[in-house]
């Protein structure tokens, strides 16, 4: 381990303090910190601090987000064996998966962070962990067959735009993988959308294709997968949004280490339960007359609910905003499902929607306690102390 | 014992080097030192030069602000030295004791003869007025202000603070009159104690006692203030730490400026934490040789607890305030992969992403590690977990980072003290440094309000 550091140091030495490469240094210092926690010791404030930090935070929502991830790679070549009526085992699938959706990751984490490494030199920050949740969520959250080029051009955008003009990590209004995906949704809307994408190759054989549950029901179709492969997530969909199972199995543990807002999920869920099941009785069409619990575990509603909506820049910040937050997130998404037949998920522009209204909900959150402390002042001087 | 205000957000760090509850004495040195930056905001006039003698209790400078506040020695002896840093400023005033404690002695006169002019005359000429510090603004309070009552906290909940029943438990008169004296200058006391255990402290007449009951900072007087009584705009409360409430009822029965000082060695690295009979600005080295170091690498000595106090050289001397004394090692060192989650658990962290939650019971030797690097804000809801006030922690800091003055209003700037966002320090994710934030938000409002 001291020959390791002794050798980092020895590169280190030209991108330090006053040094010829020292506007580099958070490019270096990005890979550094990733081998050691650094040796800096507490300079004013308190003398002693948490374990915790942004990596090992970060690193915790991607351990949440690997269950869903890996099944994912699974449905990707189980869709693929099954339209195509080959015969497979799960490795075979695992490795259809892989192949088409580790390029994707890599592109991804190749472009974000490449842009991020970028910034961090120009502002002289040091490099946020943040986009290493965003890397994996994107290609989590498109459809397999999507062409990598597009999955770059999304990245960019969303990190330009969504992220680096509000001032980088900790600033953006909206959450990044969300506007990549939306930005592919409406610049791409065919490999996007209909019954071409979803199914590993279909856009290239003819006997594949494969629709979403919502966008069947939308079409006016019947929905021929039974309640346990919608909960398991053997469905066409996006890549790691289509098991409900192993996205709770995520959720469990961002609840359980603290690091995800289980008020959001809760009310994310609660609202979208709620409308779901008024829309059972109103039973319009089809989607109106989708079971309730349907509602919640198939499409994105659960994975967009788990990872996206909790993603704390975007969100409401403070404890009363947050279910106000994940409540609304739930209705939006059953009311964009319902009433709108050209968006059959509505959980990504739900998620997006409420991404901007989040600051007005902690405005009203925070001109509360304002408030209280006004009237205080006010009853304070009517009745001076005795 | 019943609590009136429970407080169920904050935090106990448990962090080992205790103080056992027994009382040493160790070799005192000959050489004292007045630290001008204990008194946050005055800017010292000196009152002798170097080469002066000086008896205990006799001022050594004033406040230039303020020139009633004056500032004693609390030994005798001779100014061996002043140390200036930048722009001429005093970083320390050495005191050579000559080990004969010729004090200054002041006029005893029964406090209940006095009107409150005389004996805030007293306590400015007796150098006990800095031991009264104002809530808005954590600095000595004003002695021509009117503080609609005093705050005096009881009982601390800081890492490894020095035990206040214990310390007092031979000043139980002097707490009493220091009580009656200050109950003289405002319309009322209150005096809050720990309600999970017995003190004879909640027994003190003249003050009204609140008993409280939760972790850090349930202790600390302005969560306190903010939960019996809480400041509002153009409103000032005085507090006084309670070891300084029994100096005051000293001096008031003796006539004497009472500089001795009991206090808690405390810390991982030190051998046999314990207590001991000291005094103000005495050298700590010989504390540190008496108790024991148990360390190889560098140590840091703080004045105060580990979470709000001042860092010292291992040479220095103790500070006018702190009854505790701690010591860390310095945590210079690199963890390779220490940032995954679940390793590490050698470092307490109150957030689940490591095992320490499995041992609820275990004491971390915790150093001065980062444990990280500053970040952008990005977790929330974290500070809430940490300040039980009816306060937006995170919203406040931002107002503050941005010096809007009428947000920073609004969200009770003039309820806090930096000490009260010492564990937002402490579990930031971000590592941002909040106590810092607070304490120049409010050197803002005192020069913008006043």
């Amino acid at each position: 381990m001291n020959f390791i550091r002794e050798r980092i140091d020895v590169i280190k030495k030209p991108f330090g303090k006053g040094q010829r490469w020292e506007r580099f240094a958070p490019a270096v210092n990005a890979f550094d910190t990733f081998l050691f926690v650094p040796n800096h010791t507490t300079q004013k404030g308190a003398h002693i601090r948490d374990g915790v930090d942004l990596k090992r935070t970060m690193v915790t929502v991607i351990i949440a987000l690997l269950p869903a991830f890996i099944y994912g790679v699974y449905n990707t070549g189980y869709q693929y064996f099954i339209q195509s009526g080959l015969a497979f085992n799960f490795w075979d699938a695992m490795l259809h998966g892989a192949l088409k959706i580790m390029p994707m990751v890599a592109v991804s984490y190749g472009v974000g962070l490449a842009i991020e490494f970028a910034f961090a030199v120009y502002r002289g920050h040091e490099v946020n962990e943040g986009y290493l949740v965003t890397g994996l969520l994107v290609p989590m959250i498109m459809p397999v067959d999507i062409p990598l080029w597009m999955v770059g051009l999304s990245v960019a955008f969303a990190v330009f735009v969504a992220k680096e003009a509000f001032g980088g990590t900790g600033m953006n209004i909206l959450n990044p993988a969300l506007t990549a995906r939306a930005f592919a949704f409406f610049a791409y809307p065919t490999y996007m959308s209909g019954n071409k994408v979803w199914v590993s190759e279909a856009t290239n054989i003819d006997g594949i294709s494969g629709e979403t549950v919502l966008g069947s029901l939308a079409a006016g179709n019947d929905v021929s997968y039974s309640m346990f492969d919608m909960f398991v997530g053997a469905i066409p969909g996006s890549i790691a949004e289509t098991s409900t199972l192993w996205v709770l199995v995520g959720a469990a543990i961002l609840i359980f280490t603290g690091v995800g807002s289980w008020r959001i999920m809760v009310g994310g869920v609660l609202g979208a339960a709620v409308t779901a099941f008024l829309f059972n009785i109103w039973g319009a069409n089809a989607l109106m007359s989708f079971d309730w619990i349907n509602h919640l575990i198939v499409g994105g509603f659960a994975f967009g609910v788990v990872f996206m909506a909790t993603d704390p820049v975007s969100a409401a910040q403070t404890t009363k905003g947050k279910w106000v937050y994940g409540l609304l997130v739930g209705v939006f998404c059953i009311l964009i499902r319902v009433f709108n037949p050209a968006y059959p998920e509505g959980v990504m522009l739900a998620i997006l929607l409420m991404n901007v209204f989040a600051p007005t909900i902690d405005h009203y959150v925070v001109e509360g306690n304002i408030k209280r402390r006004k009237k205080r002042l006010v009853k304070a001087t009517l009745t001076p102390a005795t | 014992m019943s609590a009136d205000i429970i407080l169920r957000k904050g935090l106990s760090i448990p962090i080992s080097g205790k103080a056992d509850l027994s009382i040493s004495s160790a070799d005192s040195s000959d050489n004292f030192v007045v630290y001008p930056s204990d008194f946050h905001s005055v800017v010292p006039k000196m009152l002798l030069k170097e080469g002066e003698a000086v008896l205990q209790g006799q001022p050594i400078f004033y406040s230039k602000a303020n020139p009633q506040i004056k500032f004693v020695s609390p030994v005798s002896g001779t100014i061996s030295n002043i140390e200036r840093g930048a722009k001429r400023r005093i970083l320390a005033i050495e005191i050579f004791s000559n080990r004969k404690s010729d004090k200054i002695k002041h006029k005893v006169v029964e406090p209940n003869n006095l009107n409150s002019e005389d004996i805030k005359k007293k306590l400015l000429e007796s150098g006990c007025w800095p031991f009264i510090k104002q809530r808005p603004y954590d600095v000595i309070a004003d002695p021509n202000s009117t503080p609609k009552s005093i705050f005096i906290s009881g009982f601390s909940t800081a890492p490894l603070a020095a035990n206040v029943s214990f310390i007092l438990s031979s000043k139980r008169e002097d707490f009493q009159n220091g009580i009656n004296v200050l109950a003289m200058l405002a319309p009322k006391v209150h005096l809050s104690v720990d309600a999970s255990s017995d003190s004879f402290l909640a027994e003190v007449s003249n003050a009204e006692v609140h008993h409280i009951k939760g972790r850090h900072p349930a202790g600390n007087v302005g969560v306190q203030i903010h939960h019996i009584d809480p400041i509002n705009a153009g409103e000032t409360v005085w507090v006084v730490g309670p070891v300084d409430v029994a100096r005051i009822g000293a001096f008031f029965s003796t006539g004497i400026f009472d500089a001795s000082q009991m206090i808690a060695l405390v810390g991982p690295v030190v051998k046999s934490p314990k207590y001991f009979k000291s005094h103000i600005g005495a050298a700590v080295a010989p504390l540190l040789k008496q108790a024991g170091i148990n360390s190889n690498g560098q140590i840091r000595v703080i004045n105060g607890d580990s979470l709000s106090g001042k860092a010292i050289h291992a040479n220095g001397n103790l500070g006018f305030y702190n009854n505790t004394l701690t010591v860390l090692a310095e945590g210079n060192r690199y963890r390779m992969f220490g940032w995954l989650p679940f390793t590490g658990s050698k470092i307490f962290s109150m957030s689940r992403t490591s095992l320490s939650w499995l041992l609820p019971k275990r004491k971390y030797a915790l150093d001065t590690n980062m444990n990280g690097e500053e970040r952008a804000l990005v977790v929330t809801g974290e500070m809430e977990q940490v300040l039980p006030m009816d306060i937006f922690p995170m919203q406040l800091l931002k107002e503050c980072m941005v010096e809007n003055i009428e947000k920073m209003e609004g969200l009770g700037i003039y309820e806090v003290a930096p000490e009260d966002f010492a564990l937002v320090d402490y579990a930031s994710t971000s590592k941002i440094e909040a106590q810092a934030i607070i304490r120049e938000a409010l050197d803002l409002m005192i020069k913008e309000v006043g």
